[in-house]
C-alpha cells in the first residue's frame, strides 16, 4: 500500500455561532454578559469524530446529503478551516476546482482570468505563462478568450475555470460538484482528463449528487451522514445503501 | 502553494501583489470612457466646493488657497479611498477565501497599491496647479515622494487590514468607517493649514492625529519643496505602530475567516 497523503485522525470541526455578534453591536453590547456566555457554549458541531486515510492516486467519493459536512471536509484538506479537535494532514500541492466564475472577475478578459486565476491558486505568472496556450486550447473558447467573460454562458465559464486546474499539474484535486455545467462533449472531455489525472498519479477528492460520475471515477466512497461517517466503502456497496435510504 | 520555500515563494508573493493589483487598475479602468478622467474629478470637485465655501463665501485671507487645496487633498484622497474601500475587501472575495489556502493580506494591499498608482498618476495635476500659481516642482520631489508614499503605504496598508479583518465578524464597523472617515477629515490639517488651529487644539491635531503630520508633510513637499525632519519621523513612527497592530489583528482573525463568510 501507498502512503497516504491525506489523514484525518478523529477530526471535529465545531463553529461557534457568530450571528450573535453579526447580528449586531448593539445587542452585543446591551446584553453583554449573556451574549459572551452564549458564544462560548453555543457550538455547532458540522463534524464529529471523522477519521480516514487517502492515498497518493486514489480517487475518494465523499456523498451525503446537504449540509451533512461535505464542503467542511474539502475545506479541512483546503487549509481554510482549521480543525477544532483531531489531526489533519495532507501532504502535496492541492487545487481546488471552484465553482462557476469563482475568482474570476466579469469585466477581465478570458485570457486575463487564466492569468489571474492561475497566480491565486499558486503558480508565478512566468508558469501560467508558460501554459496559457495550452489551456486556452483546452477550453475550446476561440475568439471569446479575448472577449470579457461577463458575457460567456455559463457553459463557457465551466471551460475556463476546469482548463485552468487541469493546468495546474496538482498533487491533490478537490472537486466539489461542478461537472453538471458544460455540454456532454467537454464534460467527456472533463472525465478523460481526471482519468488521466489519476492514471499519473494525481489524488483526487470528489464530493457530488451525482451517482453515476461518483460510480465511474472513485475507488472508495464514504458516505457522511447528519455530521459523522456512515459508511466508507466499495462505490457500489456504498451507492446501494445510499440510494436505498433516499 | 502550501510546500513551496524560499525563492519560488518569494516570487509567488510578488506575483500575487502585482496581478491583484493589476487587476483592480484595469477593472476601475476598462468599463469607463473617461477612467483616469473619474479619479482625478472627485478631490478636483472637492477643492472647488471647499475653494467657493472658505475663499470665495467666508473670505479666508490666504494665497493661492486653490493650490494649497490641491496638494492636500490629493494625498487625502488615496488614504479616504483606501480606507473607505476597507470593509468589503474580504467580503468581495467570499469565494476564493472558503476554497483556496493563500496569503489574504495580499487582497487589502492590492486594494491601497491601486490607490496608490492613482495617486501617482494625479501629480501632474497638482503641477499643473502650481505653475498656475507661478510656482514649480523641486528637486527634493525626487527623494520626498518616494518617502512619503512609502510612510503612508505603510500606514494605510495597516489601517486597511484592521479594517478588512474585523468587519467580517462585527459588520457595524462598515457604517463606522464612514463616520470615523469624515470625522478624521476635519481633524486633520487638509483644508486649513496648521498655524491656524488655536493654541490648545493645536498638540492634539498635530500629534494624536496620525495623519496630520503626513499629510502637512505632503502639501510642504508640494508647495514648496521642504520637507521638515520631525514630521516625517512622527507620521513615520505612527505607519509602523498602525501597520504592526493591524497585522496582528488580521494573524489573529486570518484562520476564522472562512469560518465566518
Amino acid at each position: 500500500m501507498k502512503d497516504p497523503v491525506i489523514v484525518f485522525d478523529h477530526v471535529v470541526k465545531s463553529y461557534s455561532l457568530y450571528h450573535h455578534i453579526t447580528g449586531g453591536s448593539k445587542n452585543l453590547l446591551f446584553h453583554l454578559p449573556s451574549a459572551l456566555n452564549s458564544i462560548k457554549n453555543s457550538r455547532y458541531e458540522v463534524l464529529k469524530d471523522i477519521s480516514f486515510e487517502v492515498h497518493k492516486g486514489e480517487a475518494f467519493g465523499i456523498i451525503g446529503k446537504n449540509g451533512a459536512g461535505k464542503s467542511t471536509i474539502l475545506g479541512l484538506i483546503a487549509g481554510v478551516l482549521k480543525a477544532s479537535k483531531g489531526r489533519v494532514i495532507v501532504e502535496g500541492r492541492i487545487a481546488p476546482l471552484l465553482e462557476l466564475g469563482a475568482g474570476f472577475h466579469p469585466e477581465l478578459t478570458g485570457r486575463e482570468n487564466i492569468m489571474l486565476n492561475g497566480v491565486i491558486l499558486g503558480l508565478t505568472r512566468a508558469e501560467v505563462g508558460r501554459k496559457i496556450d495550452e489551456i486556452i486550447e483546452f477550453s475550446e473558447l476561440g475568439d471569446f478568450i479575448d472577449q470579457p467573460i461577463r458575457v460567456y454562458s455559463s457553459g463557457m465559464l465551466a471551460r475556463l475555470g476546469f482548463s485552468v486546474v487541469a493546468h495546474l499539474d496538482p498533487e491533490i484535486l478537490l472537486i466539489d460538484e461542478i461537472l453538471a455545467v458544460g455540454d456532454i462533449e467537454f464534460q467527456k472531455k472533463c472525465l478523460a482528463k481526471m482519468t488521466g489525472f489519476k492514471r499519473s498519479g494525481v489524488t483526487i477528492i470528489f464530493v457530488s449528487h451525482s451517482m453515476e460520475d461518483i460510480k465511474k471515477i472513485c475507488d472508495q466512497i464514504m458516505w457522511i451522514d447528519n455530521h459523522s461517517i456512515r459508511e466508507t466503502g466499495a462505490p457500489r456497496d456504498v451507492v446501494l445503501n445510499y440510494s436505498k435510504l433516499i | 502553494m502550501k510546500n513551496k520555500k524560499g525563492l519560488s515563494r518569494f516570487e509567488h508573493y510578488r506575483d500575487l501583489i502585482v496581478i491583484l493589483t493589476q487587476k483592480e487598475v484595469k477593472v476601475r479602468y476598462k468599463s469607463t470612457v473617461f477612467g483616469y478622467v473619474w479619479s482625478i474629478a472627485h478631490p478636483l470637485a472637492f477643492a472647488f466646493v471647499f475653494f467657493m465655501a472658505f475663499k470665495v463665501v467666508m473670505r479666508i485671507q490666504m494665497e493661492g488657497y486653490a493650490v494649497f487645496l490641491i496638494a492636500g487633498l490629493f494625498p487625502w484622497q488615496w488614504f479616504s479611498n483606501s480606507v473607505n474601500a476597507s470593509p468589503m475587501v474580504f467580503l468581495g472575495n467570499v469565494t476564493i477565501i472558503k476554497k483556496i489556502n493563500f496569503p489574504r493580506s495580499i487582497l487589502p494591499l492590492a486594494n491601497v497599491l491601486q490607490d496608490m498608482i492613482h495617486f501617482f498618476l494625479s501629480i501632474p495635476v497638482i503641477i499643473l496647479f502650481l505653475f498656475i500659481y507661478h510656482k514649480s516642482p523641486s528637486l527634493s520631489w525626487f527623494y520626498g515622494i518616494p518617502l512619503l508614499l512609502g510612510i503612508q503605504l505603510l500606514m494605510t496598508y495597516g489601517l486597511s487590514l484592521m479594517i478588512s479583518s474585523i468587519n467580517l465578524f462585527i459588520r457595524d464597523l462598515e457604517r463606522l468607517t464612514v463616520i470615523g472617515m469624515t470625522l478624521l477629515f476635519y481633524f486633520t490639517p487638509v483644508i486649513y493649514p496648521e498655524t491656524m488651529i488655536p493654541g490648545r487644539y493645536m498638540k492634539l491635531i498635530l500629534y494624536l492625529n496620525p495623519l496630520s503630520s503626513l499629510m502637512i508633510s505632503w502639501r510642504n513637499l508640494f508647495l514648496n519643496g521642504t520637507l521638515e525632519l520631525s514630521l516625517v519621523l512622527v507620521s513615520f513612527i505612527y505607519s509602523i505602530f498602525i501597520l504592526v497592530l493591524g497585522y496582528l489583528i488580521y494573524a489573529k482573525l486570518s484562520w476564522k475567516f472562512a469560518e465566518v463568510l
